[in-house]
């Protein structure tokens, strides 16, 4: 078996700003996966670089990354991937762990941004007794604990019915209106229609970059 | 990250699956349990023999005839005599004392009781020499062994074994090959030496042996006590020149009799016990090698199921030295577990085996922290590979993984 060389990603210029709200669109293969890895310091790109805050993250190493992905990252998955034996205070309080808070301070952290997303009276519940957007706040809670730059959400939406989805949407206005960077990646156009900025990747090259609201 | 929270972490995954964690604990908690208890079996036997070393005080050599060969086959001819035994009390330079004896199994008779025991026919300072001491009356004199006299010393068990109390056993009458003996004495207990138990035999003056009982003027065994100031090899070399001179053996020919060193016995003993030991202790070890093994068998099925976790807390800002430590300190808390369960039970093994089989064991805190060291060891080497294999996941194949 030879490896055969794919650039998932091509001509990708992309700047965001602080309490920018960004939609990355795309269909599947067009690169919005890699895309998403990048910004969240999961990989770093063959070629080309990736500043985040004055820092050249492309040329880190993994513990370096790790920090980052600590610091500057809250990732919100598809399928929420919260820690099934640990309570939701547990799971908010794991990237406390690994930034070196000793326990009293992770414990008023986490349950300040449990009571952002509203779920003040489930903190001891596992996520096995929660629905799944109160799952989905958990997740969003525990992307928010850390004060990150970025909250990257990869389709945040796609395992919630249409009500529960409008729901967590409201709540990413909130956090967007709190000043927060959200950068969302969606295939739904009524989602993207809620960011400020839809940027739209096609075979690895950015075929449209429409700020919504100047727009308007 | 701290230790404490990865400790907290480990405990909370074993905790969420205890029946699994039971089974991969189970080779370490046979292989601790066997290494415990195999030692400790080893380490009584060699308490055993210590202690029987400390019974013989000075050093006794033991003088037999020695088996001869004629036409190939092995033969039994005596050749010491009690004027063997004369001329090695007399004059000596490295020996203390000599004891003759005759020893042969007889039916003895006390009333309606019938016992099959050992009979020796010795002198007064036996008991010296073997370091008995009386517990009620009295051993027979000199005088009694010239005259002859029916008189009988008897070992400290035989009381029980005749359902008597031992003070009031003496001057009663007991039948040894149906001549009549009077009881004059009943030694102290002083414990088996391995290989037979002195404490039932029956003593009776040599010359009433020779005369009454054996019929001949043969010795079986000459035992003779090493004076505190010269060497056992000593002893041995002028037991030796006595005794060529008194057989009258020309030089180049060999000895009729064999010189025994049961202080060396007993030093040989010990030094096959020991190995023994080693050997049990080996065999032992390989089981919990095999139990380690097991645990490396299951921490990598562990670091598949969670694949996905390792995903999201390397996202999380997890790092490689994180997940690694994570999965090690689970291996080594699990073998810990492990092997603290198999020390108790190991030790509740020696303690049965002692009670139950009658065997010395002796659990030494020695074996105990060896055995546990050893465990962590295992959760450490066999914990290694699954963990760095957790610590080396990419984060988004992880992430990925269903």
């Amino acid at each position: 078996m030879g490896d055969e060389h794919i650039d998932a990603l091509r001509e990708v210029d992309l700047d965001v700003r602080t309490n920018e709200y960004v939609a990355i669109m795309g269909q599947s293969g067009s690169g919005k996966s890699t895309l998403m890895n990048i910004l969240g310091c999961l990989d770093r790109p063959t070629a080309g670089e990736y500043w985040l805050n004055s820092e050249r993250v492309s040329r880190m190493n993994d513990r370096q990354l790790a920090g980052i992905r600590n610091r500057e990252i809250g990732f919100v998955f598809q399928t929420f991937n919260l820690l099934p034996r640990m309570s939701a205070l547990s799971n908010v309080e794991v990237p406390l762990i690994y930034s070196g808070l000793p326990k009293k301070e992770r414990v008023e952290r986490a349950t300040a941004a449990l009571e952002t997303v509203g779920l003040a009276d489930r903190m001891r519940h596992r996520p096995s007794e929660m629905s799944g957007g109160q799952r989905q706040r958990v997740a969003i809670a525990r992307a928010l604990v850390t004060r990150p730059s970025i909250v990257l959400a990869d389709e945040p939406t796609g395992n919630l019915d249409s009500t529960t989805g409008e729901e967590i949407m409201n709540l990413f206005d909130q956090l967007h209106d709190a000043g927060n960077t959200l950068i969302v990646v969606t295939h739904e156009q009524h989602i993207a229609a809620r960011a400020g900025r839809v940027v739209r990747l096609s075979d690895g090259d950015v075929v449209s970059d429409v700020n919504a609201r100047n727009e308007e | 990250m701290l230790i404490g929270e990865t400790v907290r972490i480990s405990l909370a995954s074993i905790r969420s699956n205890l029946f699994r964690a039971l089974l991969t604990m189970l080779g370490i908690i046979i292989g601790v349990a066997a290494v415990i208890t195999m030692v400790a079996l080893g380490t009584g036997a060699q308490r055993a023999i210590d202690k029987q070393m400390q019974a013989f005080g000075g050093d006794i050599l033991s003088i037999q005839s020695s088996a001869w060969f004629s036409r190939g086959v092995a033969r039994n001819r005596q050749t010491l005599t009690t004027d063997d035994a004369l001329a090695l009390s007399t004059g000596m330079e490295h020996v203390e004392a000599v004891v003759p004896e005759i020893s042969e199994r007889y039916q003895i008779k006390y009333g309606n009781q019938n016992l099959n025991l050992s009979v020796i026919g010795t002198t007064p300072n036996h008991l010296d020499v073997h370091g008995f001491a009386m517990a009620h009356g009295a051993m027979f004199s000199s005088a009694d062994d010239a005259a002859r006299k029916r008189v009988a010393v008897i070992g400290a068990e035989l009381p029980g074994m005749l359902d008597a109390e031992p003070a009031a056993l003496i001057g009663r009458s007991i039948q040894i090959r149906s001549i009549n003996f009077e009881i004059i004495g009943v030694l102290e207990a002083k414990g088996g030496s391995g290989w037979r138990n002195p404490d039932d035999d029956v003593w009776i003056p040599l010359s009433t042996a020779q005369f009454r009982v054996t019929g001949d003027e043969y010795v079986e065994t000459i035992s003779a006590k090493i004076a505190e100031t010269s060497s056992t090899e000593m002893g041995m070399l002028e037991i030796e020149r006595v005794l060529r001179r008194e057989h009258g053996i020309l030089p180049g020919k060999d000895n009729d009799f064999a010189i025994m060193d049961r202080k060396q016995f007993a030093e040989s003993r010990q030094a096959a016990t020991e190995v023994f030991t080693y050997l049990l202790a080996g065999i032992a070890g390989v089981s919990l090698v095999v139990g380690g093994i097991g645990i490396m068998n299951i921490m990598l099925v562990t670091v598949t199921e969670r694949t996905r976790e390792i995903g999201v807390r390397k996202a999380l800002g997890a790092t490689r030295g994180n997940i690694l430590l994570q999965f090690l300190v689970e291996s080594t808390i699990l073998c810990l577990l492990g092997g603290l369960i198999g020390l108790a039970l190991g030790a509740t093994a020696s303690a049965l085996l002692a009670r139950y089989a009658g065997w010395q064991t002796v659990v030494t805190s020695g074996s105990a922290l060896t055995a546990f060291g050893f465990s962590a060891a295992v959760g450490i080497v066999f914990g290694i590979w699954p963990a760095r294999r957790a610590a080396a996941l990419d984060p988004i194949d992880a992430l990925r993984h269903e």
